[in-house]
């Protein structure tokens, strides 16, 4: 058993961990910030971009892969000029970043928005009249409020990230040891009759995808908590 | 230091105009829910933007909307106390009090100045709590000193009373209303409750569905209120139309009685208030006889419901108030007005 651990290629949770790491690490800003902007549109403009920033999270994953090859493939105009710049998001393990931030934005962006909706807005506008800054209410008083809300869509962006396989399997395809991710590696070596490989990736899944699930648990006792005080 | 305003705003079928002037001291902006009090104070605190017109403080142009002045609420140095306090849940009471202290880049000065409000608001021992761990009163004055350490120049409280329970609410107005003295500079209060504007109100600007009108004092508006909106908030209970037919009568057709006055009467009148207090079973003048239709008992008073004789049946009876005590036993056959408590109205809307 501890022989076979040896031998085992770790590289896909390598790789999946930091893809997933870095991608819900610029989804929490990102989304954060559109969250923020879009509270404030006019309802017609809100209406139109929250439709186009959600689509992700109800398209299948191949459908949005599908829509990145046509964005940044080696034969688009964008893709030439990241090519160019000396970047390839399609078969590098880095173009799995954009896969994942593409289909894990919604869900921060979603969970975001409803924080910062049942946000209190005389807390700001007392921030206000105070003089206070609205970089000082936003960071110091509104992030706070909403610290839970926040989190929670943080955690799931992760998950999502972590687990994403259609629009990566599209962008990035499979190669070992360059773009594999647990989620293709689990589909690769269960194709290639590897069952005992195949269920060993699914257990160091499970066991992420328990960890995770465990911190939202506690995030929601802790949140409910906060609300019967 | 005074405070002029002279705005407008079209919120869909919704029309706010308000224009008055008011000087140091209290303020009151007595008008139902949903006229638009609260609008009124986010529109002098920048937190709304008027479609139209000027504030201005102390000779200091906060909007003006023909040079296109529009201060930010940061610039604007308005103090504004929320019906729900606003403070801030992740801060600590020192925490809350210091964002108000955030100019002062002086450490010494910012922690003596702290100690003083807190010395001030009776707020010693609470300093490390939090919001959610203090009283509705206490939080109360959490707020006020957080604002008052700012030193606004204009201060506006928008139904300060509204969330505490009635037995604290009359020991923190006398507590506030002593705070407002010392503090001397104008303050603006919005309420719809007529005994808070009363004790609290040097003068009283009534409101109705986005209309303010002119600032009065307080005593001579409680007094003689001249539109029927002030003698409804100021709690005038009966209110029926009527016309002028001579130069100290009234005609209030509804009731069939012709009621004389003790001052002319003013062009233009459209009702007449008579309050619930003000009728006597021993009273000579404007006494007319009444038929008696129900009562209801209240702690200290009673309430009792009659018609005049003539009174046309289909229209609402009228409420007479009396002291338990002084309950006639059997009820009058006859009740009189003094000339000095009929109120000549005029329905200010129908301009």
């Amino acid at each position: 058993m501890l022989e076979q651990l040896s031998s085992v290629d770790w590289y896909p949770l390598w790789n999946s961990l930091r893809i997933a790491a870095i991608a819900s690490l610029l989804v929490f800003f990102l989304g954060i910030l559109c969250a923020y902007y879009v509270a404030r549109l006019p309802r017609a403009v809100k209406g139109v971009l929250d439709v186009v920033l959600t689509l992700p999270m109800v398209l299948p994953p191949t459908v949005c892969g599908y829509f990145l090859l046509l964005l940044v493939g080696v034969k688009r105009p964008l893709g030439m000029l990241l090519n160019s710049l000396g970047f390839k998001f399609v078969m590098t393990w880095y173009g799995g970043i954009l896969a994942a931030l593409v289909v894990a934005f919604p869900l921060m962006y979603r969970t975001a928005r409803g924080a910062f909706e049942s946000f209190d807005k005389t807390l700001a506008y007392s921030g206000q009249t105070l003089g206070l800054s609205n970089t000082y209410i936003f960071w110091r008083i509104r992030m706070p409020a909403c610290r839970q809300g926040i989190l929670a869509g943080f955690v799931l962006a992760f998950a999502r990230a972590l687990g994403e396989y259609g629009a990566t399997s599209m962008l990035i395809g499979y190669t070992p040891g360059r773009t594999a991710t647990i989620s293709t590696t689990v589909y690769q070596l269960y194709r290639t009759n590897d069952d005992a490989g195949a269920l060993f990736w699914v257990l160091v899944n499970l066991a992420i995808s328990a960890v995770v699930l465990l911190a939202v648990n506690m995030l929601e006792a802790r949140q409910k908590k906060a609300v019967i005080k | 230091m005074s405070l002029s305003v002279d705005i407008e705003k079209r919120l869909g079928d919704f029309r706010l105009r308000v224009r008055f002037e008011c000087e140091n001291g209290i303020t009151g902006l007595l008008g139902a829910s949903g006229c638009g009090k609260s609008y009124t104070l986010k529109c002098i605190a920048g937190i709304e933007r008027p479609d139209r017109g000027r504030i201005e403080l102390d000779g200091r142009v906060l909007f003006d909307s023909d040079s296109r002045v529009n201060l930010k609420p940061q610039e604007r140095r308005v103090g504004y106390l929320f019906q729900n306090y606003a403070l801030f849940p992740n801060m600590t009471v020192r925490q809350n009090i210091l964002c108000g202290l955030h100019r002062e880049r002086d450490k010494a000065k910012r922690e003596r100045a702290l100690s003083e409000a807190i010395q001030m608001f009776q707020l010693g021992g609470l300093e490390n709590h939090k919001p959610h761990q203090l009283s509705g009163g206490q939080q109360q004055r959490v707020a006020l000193a957080r604002i008052l350490v700012n030193r606004p120049e204009l201060l506006m409280l928008d139904e300060p009373f509204s969330a505490l329970d009635t037995h604290l609410r009359l020991r923190l107005q006398i507590e506030m209303l002593s705070v407002l003295r010392r503090y001397g500079r104008p303050a603006l209060m919005v309420t719809h409750s007529r005994d808070e504007a009363y004790r609290m109100c040097d003068a009283i600007a009534v409101m109705t569905d986005g209309m303010l009108q002119a600032p009065e004092q307080t005593k001579r508006l409680f007094a003689s209120p001249r539109t029927v909106t002030a003698a409804v908030l100021t709690g005038c209970k009966n209110i029926t139309p009527a016309r002028k037919v001579g130069e100290n009568r009234l005609l209030a057709p509804e009731w069939g009685v012709t009621l004389e006055t003790a001052l002319p009467v003013p062009d233009g009148v459209t009702h007449v208030g008579i309050r619930a207090h003000y009728f006597g079973p021993r009273v000579a003048q404007n006494r007319f006889p009444v038929v008696f239709a129900g009562d209801m008992e209240e702690p200290f008073e009673w309430v009792l419901e009659f018609r005049y004789a003539d009174q046309k049946p289909d229209s609402q009876a009228i409420w007479w108030r009396i002291p338990k005590e002084k309950r006639p036993q059997p009820v009058p056959g006859a009740l009189g007005i003094a000339p000095i408590n009929v109120l000549p109205l005029i329905d200010a809307e129908r301009q």
